[in-house]
């Protein structure tokens, strides 16, 4: 069985770090790392299931309405996303606010649905939506974890540097809680992978 | 390929018609379980503005500190408590916190230890950067004192904003005093920090990223503390020197 499509989007490809993807959600959930890990699980699942069923409709969906039917698909899933979380996940879907409702708008699962969807069979689209989906949580899961930890002296809310605030030494950076922190880190992560992959690298202009 | 007019229109409504089935089921599907954690969740931000509770609580422990309130229904008009809870609302003056129906008969809190009042939680509402906050406001026995506050619904953005629910916030709030001693509401977040309650009770410490999230506040607080919110009930229980 043919995993590429799986297996090539958590760092060759990955959506975030590569492709550029994805990036204001990337900024907005990974303070923490609980919320990192809920937002990548839910970004795969519906990338996964968005590209599996505009796969299906790919020979039928009409040229003029390409995307409206996409957003339709995508917006949908979206939405039973956010309610599944609502019922189970009361406390993080209240951390994530609005930003489960904002996957409509992630560029990932629409760049998806048109670059690889649209041309190819079920089975590695979805595999494709799911790897696209898992990248974009590998990175969130790095970034929340240094955020979390520098930021807030914690890792999946358990106390590992205790803050001065708390009573202890740590003196948490207020930067790393704040967006502009991830812009750093994502900005590190992006140059160390095509350091280390130069065949990640743009030709230059 | 040309595809039929008739044929996109088609397929447009039969994609539409299988989502919203979609959406439509899963909503109902899950309304109940929704509306089971809101309560719950509603429950412990009534407690939890008072501190009655821990913060990781279990439902049971949450049930029972909620059985030892007593819910009230007051008239903001005269400050008298109403019986019939109504959904009738009037209309609020022009006011920065956004609020424009005010309940008729408003549900508050008490905490009662015999006849004596111990405790007033008060629902709050106003409009803060992005969206509506609705919280609690709990003050103590003499009416002026904070006990505690917080938030249990806004969408405001997490880790600016939406920091007015963490608790971390909401405990520097405790023993402020929301009116001065002319009997004037008196409360304002401001840039910065605050000095401790005993020397600077009017004020609060800012949220850094989230000036209007805290304008807001001060707002609605400065609503609801006035003779148009709960100003003639709390100025009929004050107690004690101001």
């Amino acid at each position: 069985m043919n995993l590429n499509p799986f297996t090539d989007p958590l760092v060759d490809n990955n959506p975030i770090s590569k492709q550029i993807l994805g990036i204001c959600s990337a900024l907005a959930v990974t303070t923490k790392l609980e919320t990192a890990v809920v937002m990548g699980i839910a970004v795969a699942a519906v990338t996964a299931m968005s590209n599996l069923t505009v796969s299906l409709l790919r020979h039928r969906i009409p040229q003029s309405i390409r995307i409206i039917i996409e957003l339709t698909v995508i917006a949908s899933l979206v939405i039973v996303a956010d309610q599944f979380l609502k019922a189970y996940f009361f406390n993080i879907s209240k951390q994530l606010s609005v930003y489960v409702g904002l996957i409509i708008t992630n560029c990932i699962v629409m760049g998806r649905a048109e670059a690889y969807a649209l041309k190819n069979p079920p089975w590695p689209s979805f595999l494709d939506g799911l790897g696209n989906g898992a990248g974009y949580g590998l990175v969130l899961i790095v970034i929340g974890a240094f955020r979390e930890l520098l930021g807030s002296g914690k890792l999946f809310n358990f106390e590992v540097l205790r803050l001065q605030t708390e009573g202890g030494w740590y003196a948490g950076n207020g930067l790393l809680q704040l967006a502009p922190g991830a812009f750093f880190l994502l900005a590190a992560l992006i140059w160390i992978l095509r350091t280390l992959k130069p065949e990640q690298q743009e030709p230059g202009r | 390929m040309r595809i039929k007019n008739s044929t996109t229109l088609l397929f447009a409504i039969a994609v539409s018609a299988v989502c919203a089935l979609c959406v439509a089921g899963s909503v109902v599907l899950l309304r109940d379980r929704q509306q089971e954690n809101a309560e719950l969740e509603r429950q412990r931000n009534v407690l939890a503005a008072a501190n009655l509770i821990a913060q990781d609580a279990t439902p049971a422990e949450i049930a029972q500190a909620y059985g030892e309130l007593t819910p009230v229904h007051i008239d903001l008009a005269t400050g008298e408590p109403c019986s019939a809870p109504s959904e009738a609302t009037r209309d609020a003056p022009a006011n920065p916190a956004g609020i424009s129906k005010i309940p008729v008969c408003m549900p508050i809190f008490q905490k009662r230890a015999g006849d004596q009042i111990e405790l007033h939680i008060l629902p709050i509402e106003g409009q803060g950067l992005w969206s509506r906050l609705y919280g609690f406001l709990a003050l103590n026995a003499d009416g002026r004192t904070v006990r505690g506050l917080s938030f249990y619904k806004h969408g405001e953005t997490p880790g600016l904003g939406g920091e007015i629910s963490n608790p971390r916030w909401t405990k520097k709030w405790e023993n402020r005093k929301v009116f001065n001693n002319l009997g004037n509401v008196d409360i304002a977040i401001i840039k910065g920090i605050a000095g401790p309650a005993e020397s600077d009770p009017h004020r609060v410490d800012g949220l850094s990223g989230a000036t209007l999230t805290g304008r807001g506040v001060t707002n609605l607080l400065r609503f609801w503390l006035s003779d148009e919110g709960y100003g003639r009930y709390l100025k009929k229980h004050q107690r004690g020197a101001p």
